[in-house]
């Protein structure tokens, strides 16, 4: 084994090498040797690094590396009001920026103890559904990229640019959209954009089945990930997976069933829950995700009622931007809380959403101050990244991208 | 009856003569124990059959900067049985800074504590693996306790030559 | 630059050598695309069928370093990523340009803290800067437009003295 890896740290080395071990590989090439993957690496999503340990061709140990991405949102958070976290939600998970905002808004409006008007809800849950899709079409288009087919890649993202112009209209932005507040919404969605998203759902579906009908009757691709990176229902619990990973290998937990939130017990969806808990069951779940989520919001727009977007609790919420200019309370409602915030009394709670990724949990300490004491993610990638290691053990080399790619780590949010 | 109580009633049953704080806040059940006991109280949540907190969902720290405990460990725990959320809390001082690790009980809180160990320094005894998680091997300090400045100490961690 | 026409007529053209390289060498460039966060995906969108970088000649995104003249620095440097950043930037071959793309890197943007360093320029010589967070993806497109008329003025000259990276390669016993 390589004795002076200069770029890798000691102490890395020392764990990589602590591992417990049980492979035995009989190989004629039979030389364990340490291999560096990243962070600077395409199939890595990011800068995720891995130290593999390798007999051959197998992988016999693993240590990921993180801490490449680690921006500081939790003292960031600390140091900034409740409304000024709600743009660095979106670079969290940056794949689906807006089911970030709904999740934060969600966790500060419970410490606040307020509720959103029930349109607002019937938006926000529009959104964050919409954010599941466009997460998995990412998912999937660079799973399949991963294991070398290119076109599925562009024609995901073809979808999900479709999705990225109903937010231009929604909200000015197409991508880092922090469209919603705390109290409900920035602004009410317009008839136009309403109009678009059933545009777009009703296309979705048949054009989805184009991009699956690629990769489904590609040989290639399923022999590649047909039983690679398999994990039991015990172990995927137990090394803390959630989200579609999680119902690949059999366990139907999802938060929008087993804890409501917004109106989703209004709403008539399924669980798409596979038992094999292999990497094509993880691709499959998200697929299946994908159209769960268009039904959603197909029933969402419905049922949608008339209203106001924006609480009136003038000690919360912000209020309206046209309101400020022309009305002298509202100016003073809108300096209170910009300058001082909207200090909640103390208190703690947490709140988890179900994000694309997983559980996404914001952890709140109040002291009755305008900015959080204490502001902690519960980051699903970062959860998910820690079966890694177990699921690359006693598989080859060639193998590590394409489980990478199945449980679709965001660092982002991973390193925070 | 209800479950909440039940939670807490169990736990005092069991464990006589430890103390045990209860707070509801927002419908958010939180017990608070001394840190000697949370292994066993952690394992006996786990195992007990009719709880069944099989899934560790988040462990963190609080640093309460002039408190005399200066630092509270949190546990977010789940039962997948009773769909019930619960909280669980210890408190460490930063004299002893040290807690046992959970990791034998659930093993997705090895990660979490290696975060909580970075960010805020407190150790955690029988942790299989205690790094860093985020920041460089090398760096000093633990940047979420109250007195580390938000634009860090400069200088502290190396920029390559232009 | 309508080559087939003028070759039309008499079966040559006559031009500057520096002319003829400088426009080599701006209608295809590679890009090494440094994807750290979010305006990665954006530069993913770049190349996608809407946005299309085909057009400018630059859609071969080269993920290894020796192939490349543009790198593209998309998203936030902390100090931890800052040397594999210069590492990559070092092993790429002269004649080399690089775009910093969004406000992250171009000033550490709304990251303030204690991990993210304020702005790429402090250990890597940038060439464009790109504002957004995270910039549109026409926007890049932009900034590539920006730096295609840098290459267009220069010299072949220039780069005469231009020597091959050199590179610290660990010793295996």
């Amino acid at each position: 084994m390589d004795s002076d890896l200069k770029e890798i740290h000691p102490k890395i080395i020392q764990a990589l090498l602590d591992t417990e071990t049980d492979i035995t590989v009989d190989d004629a090439l039979e030389n364990e040797m340490v291999l560096n993957m990243g962070p600077q690496h395409p199939a890595t999503h990011g800068v995720l690094r891995l130290v593999l340990r390798l007999d051959g061709e197998t992988v016999i140990a693993c240590v990921p590396d993180l801490g490449y991405l680690h921006r500081g949102y939790e003292k960031l958070a600390e140091n900034m009001s409740y409304y000024e976290f709600i743009p660095h939600t979106d670079r969290l998970d940056y794949i689906s920026p807006m089911a970030n905002n709904v999740g934060w808004v969600l966790a500060v409006e419970k410490l606040a103890g307020i509720e959103a008007p029930p349109r607002a809800q019937y938006i926000r849950m529009m959104i964050a559904e919409l954010a599941r899709i466009t997460s998995h079409l990412v998912a999937v288009g660079s799973f399949a990229m991963d294991v070398g087919a290119l076109t599925v890649f562009l024609w995901t993202l073809r979808e999900r640019e479709k999705v990225l112009d109903i937010w231009d209209i929604l909200c000015g932005a197409r991508f880092t959209n922090s469209y919603t507040r705390i109290g409900g919404v920035a602004n009410d969605a317009q008839p136009e954009a309403l109009a678009k998203v059933k545009w777009f759902i009703d296309q979705f579906e048949d054009n989805l089945a184009e991009c699956e009908k690629l990769i489904n009757t590609n040989r290639i691709f399923i022999e590649r990930v047909d039983g690679v990176g398999v994990i039991s229902k015990e172990e995927a619990l137990d090394l803390g997976f959630t989200g579609p990973n999680i119902r690949a290998s059999g366990v139907a937990y999802d938060l929008r069933r087993v804890q409501p939130y917004l109106k989703y017990n209004e709403i008539d969806f399924d669980i798409p829950v596979y038992t094999e808990g292999d990497s094509l069951a993880r691709y499959f779940v998200r697929l299946d995700e994908m159209r769960e989520s268009t039904k959603i919001v197909r029933q969402v727009l419905d049922k949608m009622p008339q209203g106001e977007v924006l609480l009136n609790q003038p000690k919360k919420v912000l209020p309206h931007k046209t309101e400020i200019y022309t009305k002298m309370e509202e100016l003073i409602h809108d300096f209170m809380i910009v300058n001082f915030g909207i200090n909640p009394p103390p208190g703690e709670i947490y709140h988890a959403i179900e994000g694309s990724k997983g559980e996404l949990g914001f952890y709140l300490v109040s002291k009755g101050e305008g900015h959080p004491w204490k502001c902690k993610i519960r980051s699903p990638s970062f959860n998910n990244i820690q079966v890694l290691p177990r699921l690359l053990v006693g598989q080859m080399i060639s193998d590590v991208v394409a489980i990478i790619g199945s449980i679709d780590p965001i660092m982002g949010e991973a390193d925070k | 009856m209800d479950l909440k109580e039940h939670v807490v009633q169990k736990l005092k049953e069991h464990f006589p003569g430890t103390n045990f704080e209860t707070t509801d806040y927002r419908d958010e059940l939180t017990i608070k124990f001394p840190k000697e006991v949370v292994v066993d109280v952690c394992s006996f949540l786990k195992f007990d059959p009719d709880l069944e907190f099989s899934f560790c969902e988040d462990v963190t720290a609080i640093d309460w900067a002039k408190r005399k405990d200066r630092f509270t460990i949190v546990y977010q725990i789940y039962s997948f049985k009773n769909n019930f959320r619960l909280r669980l809390k210890a408190d460490v001082d930063e004299s002893d800074c040290k807690i046992d690790s959970v990791t034998s009980v659930w093993k997705t809180a090895n990660w979490q504590e290696r975060e909580v160990y970075d960010m805020y320094g407190i150790s955690f005894n029988n942790h299989p693996d205690l790094r860093r998680m985020y920041m460089p091997e090398d760096f000093e300090y633990h940047p979420l306790r109250k007195d580390f400045p938000l634009m860090g100490i400069p200088g502290s961690i190396p920029l390559p030559k232009k | 630059m309508g080559l087939e026409s003028l070759l039309k007529q008499d079966g040559y053209f006559t031009t500057k050598v520096d002319a003829l390289i400088a426009w080599a060498r701006k209608s295809s460039v590679w890009p090494m695309p440094m994807g750290i966060s979010c305006c990665a995906i954006e530069m993913m969108a770049a190349g996608d069928p809407k946005y299309d970088i085909a057009r400018f000649g630059s859609e071969v995104m080269r993920f290894t370093p020796r192939q490349c003249d543009l790198m593209i620095v998309a998203g936030t440097v902390t100090y931890k990523m800052a040397p594999v950043v210069r590492k990559i930037y070092d092993q790429m071959p002269d004649p080399k340009w690089v775009i910093a793309m969004g406000a992250c890197t171009a000033s550490g943007g709304i990251y303030r803290t204690y991990s993210v360093v304020q702005g790429i320029d402090q250990f890597l010589p940038v060439d464009c800067y790109l504002a957004g967070c995270p910039p549109r993806p026409d926007n890049l497109l932009n900034a590539l437009i920006m730096i295609q008329d840098k290459i267009g003025r220069t010299k072949a000259a220039e780069f005469k003295n231009a020597k091959p990276p050199e590179l610290e390669l660990t010793q295996r016993n």
